[in-house]
């Protein structure tokens, strides 16, 4: 069967952003993003608003998949932490728990050793956090999800515009 | 995999449009963000060659409406179609709710096809899904040419099962909104069917 779906409610999603909020000030980044590995935006935090970020999103997924596949050609398990250097701009992109991308878009406001320190202590707390998202799907596996209760007539309705 | 964000009110889903080289995978998409209402589409990114093959993936996301107060948005994705790509296609079907099989109905095509389609089938096996499963619809791209093969042979050897199938000219968009709407209905029931 194939992964649990990910279904998040409104008090994850805040866990999730006060985390964000707080790495954009403790890394003085310029925006954090968090992906699901699938490509996904879950949230996002900082002064980049305004970006394409269902691109980033879908991009940074990639990223992680095709370097994922050279992590196994080479016989490594997966490369976890990808920066990318920019003239202005750089990347810092980090797999946490196998599942969740976070992105961390900073400048020279910034550096590399400071981002990687409050990455860690941020990532290990959106672990915790997707934990229980993951727990949660699990068992209550549907309930009360909004499709649980929706008609062929629902779904027709989308098409019929 | 979908994914349900009660914050946000918005369900995403993941389609992917599998199939050999050249049979229009990447002209379904444009096609549609040709024809998609600005607001319901995001941009439309192609990860391809200088000769515009496609050398990762095309990504396009679309919005659909709501359903239940929930905006349904669903992501397009098309897969590089020469087969020396195959690692760039098992990682694309990560995650994946939906498929499009595009075939090209040329006659000198229809080896390249099933060869595609087996591709599709062990591909979805070694992430744990079956083809049978999963909401796949598929199409009968480049029904204009003559050298169309014929087309209860081509469902014969494409679709003995009897999955939901269009015949198209993707780049004039015959069967294109077709099919997409086949899928993502099919996608929608499934999570109704699992939300049971």
């Amino acid at each position: 069967m194939h992964d649990t779906q990910l279904v998040m409610y409104d008090e994850d999603f805040r866990k999730i952003l006060a985390v964000t909020q707080r790495l954009v000030k403790d890394a003085n980044a310029k925006g954090v993003f968090v992906v699901d590995r699938n490509g996904q935006l879950i949230g996002e935090a900082g002064e980049m608003r305004g970006i394409d970020t269902t691109s980033l999103a879908s991009l940074t997924a990639g990223c992680i998949a095709a370097t994922g596949g050279l992590a196994k050609i080479v016989g490594e398990e997966e490369f976890p932490v990808h920066f990318h250097q920019g003239a202005r701009d750089n990347l810092h992109i980090t797999l946490i728990a196998g599942r969740i991308i976070l992105v961390v878009v900073f400048d020279e406001r910034s550096s590399l050793g400071l981002v990687r320190l409050r990455v860690k202590k941020a990532g290990a707390q959106l672990a915790r956090v997707f934990e229980e998202i993951q727990k949660k799907s699990e068992h209550g596996h549907g309930a009360g999800t909004p499709f649980a209760e929706i008609t062929d007539e629902d779904i027709d309705n989308l098409f019929s515009v | 995999m979908s994914f349900i964000n009660y914050s946000s009110r918005e369900i995403n889903c993941k389609i992917v449009y599998y199939g050999p080289g050249l049979c229009g995978k990447t002209t379904n998409l444009q096609y549609i963000y040709n024809k998609t209402n600005p607001d319901l589409k995001g941009k439309m990114i192609s990860l391809a060659t200088e000769t515009e093959r496609t050398l990762f993936f095309d990504f396009l996301p679309l919005a659909l409406g709501q359903i239940r107060g929930f905006k349904t948005r669903f992501h397009l994705y098309t897969v590089p179609g020469q087969v020396f790509y195959d690692a760039s296609r098992k990682l694309i079907l990560k995650g994946v709710d939906g498929v499009v099989f595009v075939a090209d109905s040329q006659v000198e095509r229809m080896e390249a096809n099933i060869e595609s389609l087996d591709n599709l089938r062990q591909n979805l096996g070694e992430q744990g899904y079956e083809l049978d499963k999963i909401s796949c619809v598929v199409q009968y791209n480049k029904r204009d040419l003559p050298n169309a093969a014929d087309l209860n042979e081509m469902k014969r050897l494409l679709n003995p099962k009897g999955m939901p199938d269009f015949e198209a000219c993707a780049p004039q968009g015959k069967g294109v909104f077709e099919t997409l709407k086949a899928v993502a209905r099919g996608v929608l029931r499934d999570l109704k069917q699992m939300s049971r």
